[in-house]
């Protein structure tokens, strides 16, 4: 029940984000976010932004768990 | 899409598994404790990638199937109120109360809705000023601050016609209670991941110092879920406990201090009934007094039993991980995602749903 997805900011109108996720453009509800933008990704919630995923800390923690699997495994392609 | 994909990549998993058989040697028990990870655990195969030394449990982390049997036969009862519209989210309308469920009463003519935002109950409210609309909250911290902030906006407006029933419940106690539990010899958590995103990776301080084992946030993808076994299965080789957050994406230290402030203002600590667990105290949220003209419970007067379990069911056992579902006795033979004794049986994230559509086939 606490399923929440990673959706894209596509406009912001009258207080409320629209964001796509796959093509399926919906309303949400961004006043527990503070400073969300057009292009932001959004953790959705029930018709709720719960919080604006910081790009460069998830790039970073990918990032080491990649560099630790080619270590072992070769560089991927 | 961006943030999902890049944790299905299969070499990453099959790294992961790698890494996890090869530091595996002490047998231990990891649960998880939220029902998305169940279901993701069961779709992705996970327990078909893992070394026999690790069990892996489901605990008690779906709402709808912790909460206990008095609080349901409560909601089925509002709804046979004349006047009132039952609002809720779809989870709840196939779980048996003691003599029937939301879809049979409304199968009678109740009115029972279900909405996919709470906000949308609101408009529900003004659209009916002669009927009273209830608004079934269930759920963790995740759901709660909507709720919340639902009331609030209920407030603002005006309305005199909305209330809900709060019947929340708060993660990290019922955490502390698991790990107090003898019989169940809990060697790591996997922590949910969107409970944590609003309460953040401080919350289990307390929990950590108290019952010092290897606790990781993780989020709900296959290279998510496989990451955080192998930092307990880690930690546990290294005798070397640490609460961990491997969902850094989401979650951070301090949480969503908004959401943190809304649930705060609306809702406050108060003892509550799990299914499996009974009486826990501070485990759950009611509504705080100056917002009583939003509280179903005074509104209605409502008597809530203090009954958690079901007669004859299992799922109390179930959410603990002291039984599995096919030690059920009642297990594919009388409860069935078509007919469902039990919680765990309705809710797509209920362990013996996820059991019957996943496990043995």
């Amino acid at each position: 029940m606490c399923l929440a997805i990673p959706s894209k900011v596509v406009r912001i109108e009258d207080g409320c984000g629209i964001v796509d996720v796959d093509g399926v453009r919906r309303k949400v509800n961004i006043q527990l976010l503070s400073d969300v933008s057009v292009g932001d990704y959004i953790i959705v919630h029930a018709g709720y932004g719960l919080h604006k995923i910081d790009a460069r800390t998830a790039n970073e923690a990918l990032a080491l768990l990649r560099a630790a699997s080619s270590l072992l495994n070769g560089p991927h392609p | 899409m961006r943030f999902i994909d890049e944790y299905r990549a299969s070499d990453l998993s099959a790294y992961l598994a790698e890494q996890i058989a090869r530091i595996s040697v002490t047998p231990v028990r990891i649960m998880e404790v939220c029902g998305s990870h169940t279901v993701s655990i069961f779709r992705n195969g996970i327990r078909a990638l893992l070394p026999d030394t690790i069990t892996l449990l489901s605990g008690p982390g779906c709402p709808v199937c912790v909460t206990a049997q008095g609080e349901i036969d409560a909601m089925i009862g509002l709804s046979e109120i004349d006047d009132v519209i039952i609002v809720t989210f779809g989870d709840m309308l196939r779980v048996p109360g003691t003599s029937c469920s939301l879809m049979q009463v409304r199968s009678e003519g109740r009115d029972v809705r279900v909405v996919y935002s709470c906000e949308d109950a609101l408009s529900i409210a003004d659209a009916n000023p002669d009927r009273r609309v209830v608004f079934l909250g269930i759920g963790f911290e995740t759901t709660a601050p909507l709720i919340a902030s639902t009331i609030l906006s209920a407030k603002q407006a005006g309305l005199k016609n909305f209330s809900v029933f709060s019947a929340h419940k708060r993660v990290p106690e019922v955490l502390a209670a698991l790990m107090a539990y003898k019989d169940l010899a809990i060697d790591g958590l996997i922590l949910p991941g969107h409970v944590s995103m609003v309460i953040g990776k401080r919350a289990y301080w307390p929990l950590y110092a108290e019952y010092p084992r290897p606790y990781v946030i993780a989020g709900f993808e296959p290279v998510d879920i496989l990451n955080a076994i192998l930092l307990i299965v880690g930690q546990i080789e290294a005798k070397a406990p640490r609460l961990k957050n491997a969902y850094p994406r989401a979650v951070s230290i301090a949480g969503n201090k908004r959401a943190q402030e809304m649930m705060a203002s609306v809702f406050q600590p108060s003892d509550a009934n799990w299914r499996g667990l009974g009486r826990l105290a501070g485990s759950g949220l009611k509504i705080r007094r100056h917002l009583e003209a939003f509280d179903a419970e005074k509104i209605f007067q409502m008597h809530v039993s203090e009954q958690c379990e079901l007669e004859g069911c299992d799922c109390g056992k179930v959410l603990l991980g002291l039984k599995t579902p096919p030690e059920c006795p009642l297990y594919k033979k009388v409860c069935t995602p078509s007919y469902p004794v039990g919680p765990c049986m309705v809710s797509s994230e209920g362990t013996c749903g996820a059991y019957y559509r996943y496990a043995e086939k």
